[in-house]
């Protein structure tokens, strides 16, 4: 293999696949990135074993062939090289890989490729199209939500399936840690129906949502029981599934919630913020006071002191207290783009839900906090 | 001077005491002099045969009877049970605690065994722990049945010095409580150790400073705290076979050849103890374990084992109003491998049924086919329980349980353990 390829277009690809290498592997070759001249192109190609990525960039092939090489390690070195190099890369015979750029030159000891482990490929049976702004939104309106908890390792992942609300198909994400739940929708694209209801790991997603701001208007998803696999331009990113059962989590979301509290997300979330600056432990919790109208937020902190705020907001129902912690009221309200969020609620004990007032398509439910 | 009776006490002895050792105030022969009686503050109390004592409060027919608490194995031959306690009557065959039990049994096979109740127990070691509290608030509680004490200044508070005080304790812990104790009083927490020992039962020994030197010079290194087996070995291969040996050899001698041992040694052979006593920390975490009459080796097997564990560390957290988010597995192999897992939850529990289901997804990843002797469950990282047990939005069910489990430890606390138990 020989090739020339402009630095800024390797940084940005190796950029996208290095991410998918762990820091330290137990199995060499998973610490390289796999190099192969794809008609005209250069692909480059990582795994984890659960998730892999291929991503095909613009070169210049003088001869073609393939290789493995460090991916951190070339990440580095392309990164230091000055802006605008290009950079010359071949495949020598003693099975190194000579990178040579202005005054620079490098060896490095590379992998043989047929070690490379290639995710089978297997049937995917459903595929559609998603818009990138939707899948962007899946995505960030549930990925704060999701599980890190290793025993539970059904919910370290977003729950992917389709339902129906109100009659409309939807294609939905939900992701939980147990605290707080994120349930967001989007209008079910063609093709989708039909498909089974997947838990895509939070790795897959973190890596997908890296990919979106840069990458195409349209993803194409395939996915089978086991695998899904993201289709942007010159990315494609395939994931194993994790194995296991997402709970129930219809059940858990209330449905008689009759107090409704209406606030400025954005005065409430910055309030939260400073009220909350004066608890130092682990729960961060703020109490709010609701009575008709009015919203006091408040914190008690045994060492440091108290911290109150009052705000203006709609509110009808009975005066009542609740209270939460406050880094997932503020991971909540962030998600929030309107102008008004809406708290459905019933008693302090009970979840409670927020959405954004005249947005039906994200719900999230929060647990409350003893106060 | 001090009866020990009728607490009776003087400076000069005479007053107390008559010429044949009797009380003149009660008669009594439990008097006791010493030139640092009144001076001394440092004591170490040690109940006598504890959990015989409380058997045998509870159940006045087995007193006269020697006696074991332990578990006897399934056939009642002595399994792989170990003696918790042995009565006096049982040690005059030669019976004593941490012998297994099959040996304590051939040595006296008409002994009683009694299953111990560590409940009950730590029942009876809190009621002494509040009447020892009521002394002095510096009480470091070594086990259930041993504790030291530091009553240096509670003189004035008390209007008698320590030794009056602890022997005011020692018959009211008999009156209220009915277990009696040993007291060792001294100026050091070792020697305090060793001498509620010299005297047992019903016990009350002093090694004032002046005969301390004179009193380790004879005795074998062993009697200095830290010296086990391995280091006495490494001493005698010196030639150092009593404390006096040690304390002919300079300090800095024995830093040169032991290191940070010999400084330790320097001290101790002198009668110093650098050590203070700390009154009771918050424990760090709870568990339980049992040891297995036959290694188990199947998934199911060890799983069977682990409920009434939960169930104990449950209880103990409920108990002492903690919580805590991380579960510790722990499990030895046939041969005495150690080996601990630990789970992180969602959020601190109290729940058996939580530490149960953390406990074997742990479980399942181990038993692969080796064998076990032992398994342990516990749970760390402890704190207050008001965050403990949320309701959980990924487990629909959770409240349900938590529900369930709250209401079987009300029966519980009503009518006691074995009035409900959870079908597994």
């Amino acid at each position: 293999m020989k090739l020339t390829i402009e630095r800024a277009a390797l940084l940005k690809s190796l950029g996208h696949v290095q991410s998918v290498v762990e820091r330290r592997n137990t199995i060499p070759i998973l610490s390289n990135v796999k190099m192969e001249t794809l008609g005209g192109r250069l692909g480059l190609n990582t795994t984890d074993m659960d998730l892999e990525i291929i991503e095909t960039v613009q070169a210049e092939i003088a001869r073609e062939g393939s290789t493995t090489a460090p991916a951190h390690t070339l990440y580095e070195i392309v990164r230091k090289l000055p802006e605008g190099a290009q950079i010359e890369m071949e495949s020598a015979e003693d099975g190194q890989l000579l990178l040579r750029s202005g005054r620079s030159r490098f060896q490095l000891a590379c992998l043989p490729v047929e070690d490379f482990p290639a995710m089978s490929g297997g049937e995917l049976p459903h595929t559609f199209r998603l818009a990138a702004w939707d899948l962007r939104g899946l995505i960030d309106r549930t990925k704060f939500a999701v599980s890190t908890e290793e025993t539970r390792y059904y919910l370290n992942g977003a729950f992917l399936h389709v339902a129906e609300r109100e009659g409309v198909p939807v294609l939905r994400a939900v992701a939980t840690d147990g605290h707080r739940l994120a349930c967001v929708e989007v209008p079910r694209p063609e093709g989708a129906a039909g498909m089974p209801g997947v838990i895509v790991p939070r790795k897959t997603v973190t890596e997908v949502r890296k990919l979106i701001d840069e990458s195409s208007s349209e993803v194409t998803i395939s996915l089978s029981d086991t695998k899904i696999r993201f289709a942007f331009d010159d990315v494609v990113l395939t994931s194993k599934l994790i194995d296991g059962t997402f709970p129930d989590y219809a059940r858990v979301i209330p449905s008689g919630n009759d107090r409704v509290l209406e606030v400025d997300h954005k005065l409430f979330a910055a309030a939260v913020d400073r009220v909350s600056a004066i608890s130092s432990d682990r729960s961060r919790a703020v109490k709010l006071t609701v009575s008709r109208g009015a919203l006091e937020l408040s914190a008690t902190s045994p060492e440091n002191g108290t911290a109150s705020e009052e705000i203006e907001v709609g509110y009808d129902a009975e005066p009542m207290e609740i209270g939460f912690n406050s880094r997932y009221l503020l991971e909540i309200t962030t998600q929030i783009e309107g102008d008004s969020a809406q708290f459905l609620m019933a008693d302090a004990a009970s979840p409670t839900i927020i959405r954004e007032s005249g947005d039906e398509s994200a719900l999230y439910v929060l647990m409350p906090m003893r106060v | 001077m001090l009866c020990r009776d009728c607490l009776a006490h003087d400076d000069v002895e005479d007053r107390v005491r008559d010429g044949q050792g009797r009380c003149r105030a009660c008669g009594s022969t439990r008097t006791l002099a010493h030139p640092e009686l009144f001076t001394l503050s440092i004591a170490h109390v040690d109940c006598d045969a504890f959990y015989a004592a409380i058997e045998v409060r509870d159940r006045p027919e087995l007193a006269g009877k020697p006696l074991l608490i332990g578990y006897a194995g399934p056939d009642g031959k002595g399994g792989r049970g170990v003696v918790a306690t042995a009565s006096y009557e049982a040690r005059r065959f030669g019976c004593h605690s941490a012998m297994p039990m099959a040996k304590a049994l051939k040595l006296c096979p008409q002994a009683v065994v009694l299953h111990p109740d560590i409940a009950k127990y730590a029942r009876v070691s809190d009621a002494i722990r509040e009447i020892f509290l009521s002394l002095t608030p510096l009480v470091e509680p070594l086990s259930l049945d041993e504790a030291y004490l530091d009553l240096a200044g509670t003189e004035a508070i008390h209007g008698r010095p320590p030794a009056v005080v602890l022997a005011e304790a020692a018959l009211r812990v008999e009156r209220e409580v009915g277990v009696s104790f040993s007291i060792g009083l001294s100026h050091a927490m070792f020697l305090a150790k060793i001498a509620s020992d010299l005297d047992k039962p019903r016990g009350f020994a002093v090694i004032g400073r002046e005969e301390t030197e004179r009193f380790l010079a004879g005795r074998p290194v062993t009697v200095l705290p830290g010296v086990g087996a391995r280091t006495a070995e490494r001493l005698w291969a010196a030639g150092f076979r009593t404390v006096g040996d040690l304390a002919r050899v300079s300090a800095t001698e024995l830093i040169r050849r032991f290191g940070a041992l010999g400084e330790d040694l320097a001290q101790r052979c002198r009668g110093e103890d650098p050590r203070r006593v700390v009154p009771e920390h918050d424990p760090k975490s709870v568990s339980a374990e049992t040891t297995f009459d036959v290694d188990l080796k199947t998934f199911v097997d060890l799983k069977h084992q682990l409920w009434p564990l939960c169930e104990k560390v449950s209880r103990r957290l409920k108990r002492e109003r903690v919580a805590g988010p991380t579960v510790v597995l722990k499990l030895k192999t046939s041969r005495f491998a150690l080996r601990t897992r630990r789970a992180r939850l969602a959020a601190p529990t109290q729940l058996a049924e939580t530490i149960w289901q953390a406990g074997v997804r742990l479980l399942e990843k181990e038993a692969t086919g080796e064998r076990f002797r032992l398994i342990g469950i516990g749970v760390t990282d402890l704190c207050s329980p008001e965050l403990a047990d949320p309701v959980d939005l990924a487990d629909p069910q959770a409240a349900r349980r938590s529900a369930a489990e709250r209401a079987i430890d009300a029966i519980r606390a009503k009518f006691g353990d074995d009035a409900i138990t959870k079908g597994r």
